[in-house]
């Protein structure tokens, strides 16, 4: 579904990712684990070209989507995202956050839209803020309505981005049942996390990234019981205790 | 001096009361439409900034550290005495010029602040919607644009404030604002403090409450985020 082909990614002189190819199959659970700074996030982020690549290719269903030509606009569509700050849309209610780009792009009407979103919502327990504005709601219920707003879009792969790192402890869970209830429903899901026991139990395939590169990956079995890598067992070791 | 003050005071308001409100009308009005004017065109020039074209951002920005370097006389003479020679065929008028050079100053500045208020959102707003499918315009109309306003509105208020303040120099060239009435009730009455005190008092009523009325505004836009 997703292949990635040599990538590589400078900023300035510093290069965050070198040459990572990977293929990402239809209703794969990817977790990409590793230490700050080893690149996981800005290759999330040029799977759907939010970063453009220095180099190498991001395939996407057949299509190279660095090409000229190629309407990126058109895939980011069909891939949705879910950021570690939300970035929910405070000037609109939550409902219309979640309307907004169905009825824009997928020329949905409105009513139809909206009884989609009141759907969504009602199935991550938000229904009753639907007519709120996004300031009132905590950040675990933030969340929680920047998943359905992707979801809104019928995306066909869900990437997120360290989706609980900006929750209090206590709002980890809601987010992380929602994305549970995605994966069991065969969404396939990219995710960038610190939530190694989530990781463990949610995924298909670990990915552990280090300087740029995929150090190792493996079912999480594997990788988190009996890592091949030193690199690998020095960072669960230090964040599984 | 200051034995006559109050007589003076008497005199000179007794006499140009009718004047002084008229030159705050004129400097209201001049304010106005500067400010009117210089929000479009600074608006214009704030995407221009933007724009990934050289030439296009290149020339905002010359046009933008040009007006802001030089003094505001200066261009009020040189637009005064410039565009009647260049355009002669408009007939403009001294308020008019002043006007246009008071609007071409002022865009300046209001290009300034609408940039800075589209770049005070934040940029996974951005991020967000493009994620979702939006094209960049698409994202500017609808999740930036809607945003940058509660930055940009309360900066343009604080801009008329300048701008009543600023018009003060168009009475260089006797156009009626306050600064005008001033000179006039000053030479035919030979007072200089008297009416320098009303003058003063009505622009800092002006503006004094201008500035209150936008902080009111301003907490309203705050409350309603």
């Amino acid at each position: 579904m997703i292949e990635t082909r040599n990538l590589t990614k400078d900023f300035g002189s510093l290069q965050v990712l070198r040459g990572i190819s990977e293929t990402i199959q239809d209703g794969e659970v990817i977790s990409i684990i590793g230490p700050s700074g080893s690149g996981k996030s800005t290759f999330l982020r040029c799977l759907n070209l939010l970063e453009v690549p220095t180099s190498g290719q991001v395939i996407f269903d057949g299509v190279s989507l660095t090409d000229k030509g190629v309407d990126i606009n058109a895939y980011r569509q069909r891939m949705g995202m879910v950021f570690q700050h939300f970035n929910v849309f405070p000037h609109l209610t939550v409902r219309e956050n979640i309307t907004l780009a169905p009825v824009l792009l997928k020329k949905r009407a409105q009513k139809e839209a909206d009884r989609f979103a009141d759907e969504l919502l009602a199935r991550v327990g938000l229904l009753d803020k639907a007519t709120e504005h996004p300031r009132r709601l905590s950040g675990g219920q933030k969340q929680r309505l920047a998943i359905v707003r992707a979801l809104a879009m019928e995306p066909e792969v869900m990437l997120f981005d360290e989706p609980t790192s900006a929750l209090d402890p206590e709002m980890v869970g809601e987010v992380l049942q929602v994305i549970k209830t995605l994966v069991k429903a065969g969404m396939t899901c990219i995710i960038v996390t610190h939530e190694m026991g989530f990781a463990r139990e949610v995924s298909t395939r670990v990915l552990f990234m280090d300087e740029g590169r995929i150090e190792e990956q493996g079912s999480p079995e594997q990788l988190f019981t009996s890592p091949t890598s030193p690199r690998t067992q020095a960072f669960l070791g230090k964040v599984l205790r | 001096m200051f034995a006559n003050f109050g007589p003076n005071m008497l005199k000179v308001l007794g006499r140009y009361w009718g004047l002084f409100l008229q030159g705050a009308g004129i400097t209201l009005l001049l304010s106005a439409i500067t400010v009117f004017f210089g929000a479009i065109l600074g608006s214009l020039l704030a995407f221009m900034r933007r724009s990934r074209l050289k030439p296009v951002s290149g020339f905002a920005l010359s046009y933008v550290e040009l007006i802001r370097g030089t003094p505001l006389l200066l261009q009020l003479y040189l637009i005064t005495f410039l565009l009647p020679e260049l355009l002669p065929m408009l007939n403009l008028s001294k308020f008019a010029s002043v006007t246009v050079a008071l609007v071409l100053n002022s865009a300046a500045y209001v290009c300034e602040i609408v940039r800075a208020g589209i770049q005070a959102v934040d940029p996974g707003q951005t991020e967000a919607a493009r994620t979702l499918g939006l094209s960049a315009r698409q994202t500017m109309v609808r999740i930036v644009l809607p945003q940058a306003v509660k930055n940009i509105l309360p900066a343009l208020g604080n801009e008329f404030v300048t701008v009543i303040k600023e018009t003060s120099l168009a009475s260089t060239f006797f156009v009626g604002d306050l600064m005008t009435v001033y000179k006039t009730a000053q030479g035919a009455t030979f007072t200089v403090i008297e009416p320098f005190l009303i003058v003063g008092v009505i622009y800092f009523v002006l503006t004094f409450s201008l500035s209150k009325l936008i902080t009111t505004f301003e907490r309203r836009l705050k409350a309603s985020d």
